[in-house]
């Protein structure tokens, strides 16, 4: 059970990672990952969302949209469950912690529409059709797992940004272009990463 | 409206305001679908249909639906959209199902078609509405194939599944694996930046961001920006 935990969490922050192998929640990625601190703060506001996200729609589908035969309502339920949620975040965010609100709460109104939130919520379900043993918990470790996996690749990418500012490229290459580039070098890199965790956990996910 | 306008709605979307490699909006299913020609169409038309449908109820709803709730209500009614066209995937094409996977239900939250309903068809009557996002869809289609032939021909040595490469060729795999689409995602748009005269300073900012008028913060602005 642990060690299956630890196989997800491992998994989804390297082997899976949404930004560099799944291509989810790119938007995000190339806007707000110029400096070091936007990309945290914003990781950190994902990670929570994913979380609750994760929370809410993983037993309100298989407890209440299964049984009632309404499986294919499941995009539209979820893109209000998290559009709703971010708000209800937002909120109380900002009625009982405003410090964390002021950290975090720029970023809220992004996430709506990330679509690694939605991507998350919709995948723990299809790993846990195709297998019996994924459960609630495995679903949000994979959700944390996930979140810290955006929050590694942010990270990673605004120190390779910071420094591509005071680069020379070539004109045509500037702006979005290198930038592109860079995170096909940072993306090649993590595919190294395949071999770890098969090594780690004995066998991926 | 004169005919002339009504072609250009249709074609601003083709080449000058191509979506992906212009506006640069709809990244994710950009690179992640396009590692083959024939996934590449497939996402581009289930996404047209989506922009065509939700852009036409979007105008006939314009004066209905209040200002306040409008984004809750265009992402609800994309929602249903792909609900539809994902069940008639499903049906009629279960191969391309299977090869898009998640990026099928994923269609909501592609900003291309959010930014279409609240930058054009809120304001457009039906017909503008309509053509603006054919153009759009063909524009993203357009765009997706170009990658996903590259990606395809480098990585596989193959177009649409045949084999066109000679014998000799060793597929670059690097081009279908997720580094690969950065790579030619990267190079793509430098060639648009080249072909339009250079870099003008364009990036990512407010401009291109669909929830741009929802947007009220003025830290989530600076944040987008700096």
């Amino acid at each position: 059970m642990i060690k299956s935990l630890v196989a997800v969490f491992l998994a989804a922050i390297l082997t899976e990672n949404y930004i560099l192998s799944k291509f989810l929640g790119i938007c995000p990625f190339l806007g707000v990952s110029k400096k070091i601190g936007t990309a945290v703060g914003m990781s950190v506001a994902v990670i929570a969302v994913m979380l609750i996200a994760t929370a809410v729609t993983f037993p309100l589908y298989t407890l209440v949209l299964i049984p009632l035969g309404l499986g294919y309502l499941q995009t539209i339920v979820f893109i209000l469950v998290i559009a709703a949620l971010v708000q209800l975040v937002e909120i109380v965010l900002k009625k009982y912690i405003p410090a964390l609100y002021r950290a975090l709460g720029i970023y809220l109104p992004l996430i709506t529409t990330n679509c690694a939130v939605l991507g998350i919520t919709l995948l723990v379900l299809e790993k846990s059709a195709a297998d019996a043993s994924y459960t609630f918990l495995h679903a949000m470790v994979n959700a944390l797992g996930t979140g810290v996996g955006y929050l590694v690749a942010m990270v990673l990418f605004a120190g390779i940004r910071e420094r591509l500012e005071d680069a020379d490229v070539p004109k045509s290459l500037k702006g979005l272009p290198i930038t592109l580039i860079a995170a096909a070098l940072v993306a090649l890199s993590f595919l190294g990463f395949g071999g770890i965790v098969d090594g780690l956990a004995g066998g991926g996910v | 409206m004169a005919k002339k306008t009504l072609m250009g709605e249709f074609t601003k979307g083709i080449v000058k305001e191509n979506p992906v490699l212009c506006l640069v909006l709809g990244t994710c299913p950009a690179l992640a679908v396009t590692t083959a020609a024939s996934n590449a169409i497939g996402m581009g038309v289930a996404a047209t249909a989506v922009l065509l449908c939700s852009n036409v109820a979007i105008s006939l709803l314009r004066r209905v639906i209040p200002s306040t709730v409008r984004i809750p209500v265009y992402i609800t009614l994309i929602a249903a959209f792909v609900t539809v066209v994902q069940m008639l995937v499903k049906a009629f094409a279960p191969a391309i199902d299977e090869s898009l996977g998640i990026f099928l239900p994923l269609i909501v939250v592609n900003c291309i078609i959010l930014g279409r309903a609240e930058m054009f068809a809120s304001k457009n009557r039906v017909l503008p509405s309509a053509l603006d996002a054919l153009g759009m869809g063909v524009g993203f289609t357009a765009a997706l194939l170009l990658m996903g032939m590259i990606r395809e021909l480098f990585g596989a040595g193959t177009l649409f599944g045949f084999s066109v490469m000679p014998s000799f060729y060793t597929p670059i795999t690097v081009f279908v694996l997720p580094a690969g689409g950065f790579f030619v995602f990267g190079l793509l748009i430098a060639l648009a930046n080249k072909l339009q005269g250079g870099y003008r300073g364009r990036d990512f900012s407010c401009e291109a961001c669909p929830l741009k008028s929802a947007c009220t913060k003025k830290e989530t602005e600076d944040a987008c920006r700096d």
